[in-house]
C-alpha cells in the first residue's frame, strides 16, 4: 500500500467535486462547543538536522540493551535479530500491506502467515495455529475464553508461576463475564505441581493455564498437568513466554496441552523497548472453529496451483457478529514475519544451538552468582534462562548499584511476590558473554 | 420440493413424525440460499429442547445460521455422518442431509406449524426471504 499524502490542490479538487467550501464543514455534525476552534498547540516544525540532534538526544536517555549489559527478562528477551530480517521486512511491500483480505493481490503476504503457522505449529506440536494475536498474555486470555466455550464451564485455574501481568489480564478478560479465577501455588522447587492442580480441579474447570518455561525460569512438567486437567474434563492451556526454549524443550502439545499460546518477540524482533509484540495461539484440529483470530488457508485455484487464503471466517466479528470467537479483527502480520524469516534462517539446529547456548550461559551465571557472597539460589530445580537469586542485600539497592555501573541486573520479584522480596529475577542469553557475567558477579560482590 | 408428510418452521426447518420422535433438517430453500454447506455443528445427544430454541448452526462458504427445533424434546440422535459429508444437506436435505432425532415432548405442538402448502405460501409471500 502506498502512503502518499494529498496535497492542497488535491484537497481543493476533491472539495469542489463533492460540492463542500472546506474541509471543517465535513465536521458540522459534531457540536460547535466541544470543536476546537484554535490550530493545535505543537512546536514549530524543526528542520531534519535540528530533529535528529533531538531524537538522538532523547533516545540517550535509555538505558538500551547495546550500551548496558542487560540481565533483565521476565516476558522481553534479549535477543540476537540477524541483519536478514529488517532487510526484508523494511520492503515497502512487506512494511506498509495490510489485511490480505483479497486474496488475488495478497498472496505474498499470504504464504508468509502460512508459512509462520506451520512453524508455530512445529514448535508447539499442535495441528493448527492462527496468524498471530497482539501478545502472549491477551492471546493467553484469549484461550481462556475458548476453553470456556469449549467445555462450556466457568472455572479457571491458574499457576501463580505465570507471568504476573498475563494473570492479570486474564481477569481484566474475564472479570465481568462470569468466569471465576482460581491460582494454584508454585512448589519450594519453583514449579507446578500437579497435585495442587488436582486439588483444586474439578467438574467445573474450563481449564488449567501454566507457563513453561515458567516466570521463574523453571520448567514445568507438562504431562502430569496434562493428565489431571484431561481428568477433569478440562483443558491444559501452555503459555510459553520464551520460544527460543523450544529449540529444546518438547513440544507441549506431545505432553497433552491442547492450546498453546505465547510470545513471540524473542524470535528476532527485538525488545523495542517492550513492543509491538507477538502473540502466537495454536490448538488441536478438534478445536479449529473454536480458535480466535486470523487463520491462512492453503488451496489449490481452477487450475490447480497452489494458492493461499483467509479462511474459516466465520469465526470472526465480520461474519459471526456477536457469536464471533473473539472481537480481534487483526493481527501482527509484520512482527509474525520478522518471527518467521528468524526461524527459516536459523532453521532447527540453528534455533538448538541458540537454546543450547542460553542454556549454558546460565548455568554459568547461576554458578558464578550463586557463589557470591550473600547471593544464592532460591530454587533448585532445571531452568532455561532465567533464574531467581535471592539475596541478604535488598534487591532495589543491588539494582541501583548495578546501574551505576551500565548494568541492567534483572527483575524485583517483590513487586509481584511478596514472599520473594528478597529475590531477584535474572536472564541470560546468548546475547551476554562470559566477560558481562563475571562483571555482573564482580559488582554483585560490591554491593554494599 | 417441499414435501406433503412434512411440517415447516418460518426458520426454514422441517419436522417429520416417526411415532414419539421427530427427524429435524433443513429446506430445499435453505440449503440452496446458503449455498455449498461446510460444516454443521450438531447439539450433543441428551440434550433437551424447546420448539424454536437454537439447537446448532449451519455453515456456508458465505454464512453461518442458526438451526431452531421445530419442536420440544430431547435429543436422541444426531447426523454424525454429516462431520465427513456436510455436502449431504445441499445434496439429500430431507433424506440422508437430516440433522437431529428428538423425542417429542407433545406431538400436538407441530400444529402450530406450516404444512406444505402453507410453506410455499409462506415463501412466495416473503419473497423467499
Amino acid at each position: 500500500m502506498r502512503y502518499i499524502p494529498n496535497t492542497n490542490a488535491d484537497c481543493r479538487e476533491m472539495l469542489e467535486a463533492i460540492g463542500v467550501r472546506s474541509a471543517e464543514e465535513l465536521f458540522a455534525d459534531i457540536p460547535a462547543a466541544v470543536r476546537l476552534k484554535r490550530p493545535l498547540r505543537i512546536p514549530p516544525a524543526l528542520a531534519e538536522v535540528e530533529l535528529g540532534r533531538h531524537l538522538r538526544e532523547l533516545a540517550g536517555k535509555n538505558a538500551d540493551a547495546d550500551r548496558y549489559s542487560s540481565f533483565l527478562g521476565a516476558g522481553c528477551y534479549n535477543h540476537f535479530s540477524p541483519a536478514i530480517i529488517n532487510h526484508l521486512v523494511l520492503r515497502g511491500e512487506f512494511l506498509t500491506s495490510y489485511t490480505p483480505y483479497q486474496p488475488e493481490i495478497s498472496q505474498g503476504t499470504l504464504q508468509a502467515l502460512f508459512e509462520y503457522q506451520s512453524l508455530i505449529c512445529l514448535l508447539s506440536g499442535m495441528d493448527v495455529s492462527n496468524a498471530s494475536m497482539y501478545e502472549g498474555a491477551s492471546a493467553t486470555a484469549e484461550a481462556i475464553l475458548m476453553a470456556q466455550r469449549i467445555t462450556g464451564r466457568n472455572e479457571v485455574i491458574v499457576a501463580r508461576a505465570v507471568h504476573p501481568e498475563y494473570r492479570q489480564v486474564g481477569r481484566t478478560y474475564t472479570a465481568q463475564i462470569g468466569i471465576t479465577f482460581k491460582e494454584i501455588p508454585f512448589t519450594e522447587e519453583g514449579v507446578t505441581d500437579a497435585s495442587s492442580a488436582r486439588k483444586t480441579l474439578s467438574d467445573r474447570t474450563a481449564c488449567l493455564v501454566v507457563q513453561s518455561p515458567n516466570f521463574f525460569g523453571g520448567i514445568e512438567d507438562l504431562a502430569p498437568l496434562a493428565e489431571a486437567s484431561h481428568a477433569a474434563g478440562a483443558l491444559l492451556v501452555v503459555c510459553v513466554c520464551e520460544p527460543i526454549s523450544l529449540g529444546i524443550l518438547k513440544p507441549p502439545g506431545e505432553s497433552g496441552a491442547d492450546i498453546v499460546t505465547g510470545e513471540g518477540q524473542a524470535l528476532g524482533t527485538g525488545l523495542n523497548y517492550g513492543g509491538p509484540a507477538l502473540g502466537f495461539f495454536a490448538t488441536r484440529e478438534q478445536f479449529v472453529r473454536h480458535m480466535p483470530g486470523r487463520l491462512v488457508g492453503q488451496t489449490a485455484d481452477r487450475e490447480g496451483r497452489t494458492g493461499y487464503v483467509l479462511t474459516l471466517a466465520t469465526r470472526e466479528q465480520h461474519i459471526r457478529r456477536e457469536k464471533a470467537t473473539s472481537n480481534i479483527c487483526t493481527s501482527e502480520s509484520l512482527i509474525a514475519l520478522m518471527a518467521t524469516i528468524y526461524l527459516v534462517s536459523m532453521g532447527p539446529r540453528g534455533l538448538r544451538e541458540v537454546a543450547l547456548t542460553n542454556l549454558r550461559k546460565t548455568a554459568y551465571a547461576k554458578e558464578r552468582l550463586g557463589k557470591v557472597r550473600g547471593f544464592g539460589l532460591r530454587f533448585a530445580g532445571p531452568t532455561f534462562n532465567e533464574f531467581v537469586l535471592k539475596s541478604k542485600k535488598k534487591p532495589s539497592a543491588i539494582l541501583a548499584h548495578l546501574l551505576r555501573r551500565q548494568i541492567v541486573g534483572g527483575l524485583e520479584l517483590g513487586r509481584f511476590y511478596p514472599e520473594l522480596s528478597d529475590c531477584l529475577l535474572v536472564c541470560t542469553t546468548e546475547q551476554n558473554s562470559r566477560e558481562e557475567i563475571d562483571a555482573l558477579a564482580k559488582a554483585l560482590g560490591g554491593v554494599r | 420440493m417441499y414435501p406433503a408428510d412434512l411440517k415447516y418452521t418460518k426458520e426454514h426447518e422441517w419436522i417429520k413424525l416417526e411415532g414419539e420422535k421427530g427427524r429435524v433438517g433443513i429446506t430445499h430453500h435453505a440449503q440452496e440460499a446458503l449455498g455449498d454447506v461446510v460444516f454443521v455443528e450438531l447439539p450433543k445427544v441428551g440434550r433437551r429442547l424447546q420448539q424454536m430454541e437454537t439447537f446448532g448452526v449451519v455453515e456456508s462458504v458465505k454464512a453461518v445460521s442458526d438451526l431452531y427445533s421445530p419442536a420440544s424434546g430431547e435429543v436422541v440422535e444426531v447426523n454424525s455422518a454429516l462431520e465427513a459429508k456436510p455436502e449431504m444437506v445441499n445434496n439429500e436435505c430431507y433424506g440422508a442431509g437430516w440433522m437431529i432425532l428428538v423425542k417429542l415432548v407433545d406431538p400436538k405442538e407441530l400444529g402450530k406449524l406450516m404444512d406444505a402448502k402453507g410453506y410455499e405460501a409462506y415463501l412466495a409471500s416473503e419473497g423467499g426471504h
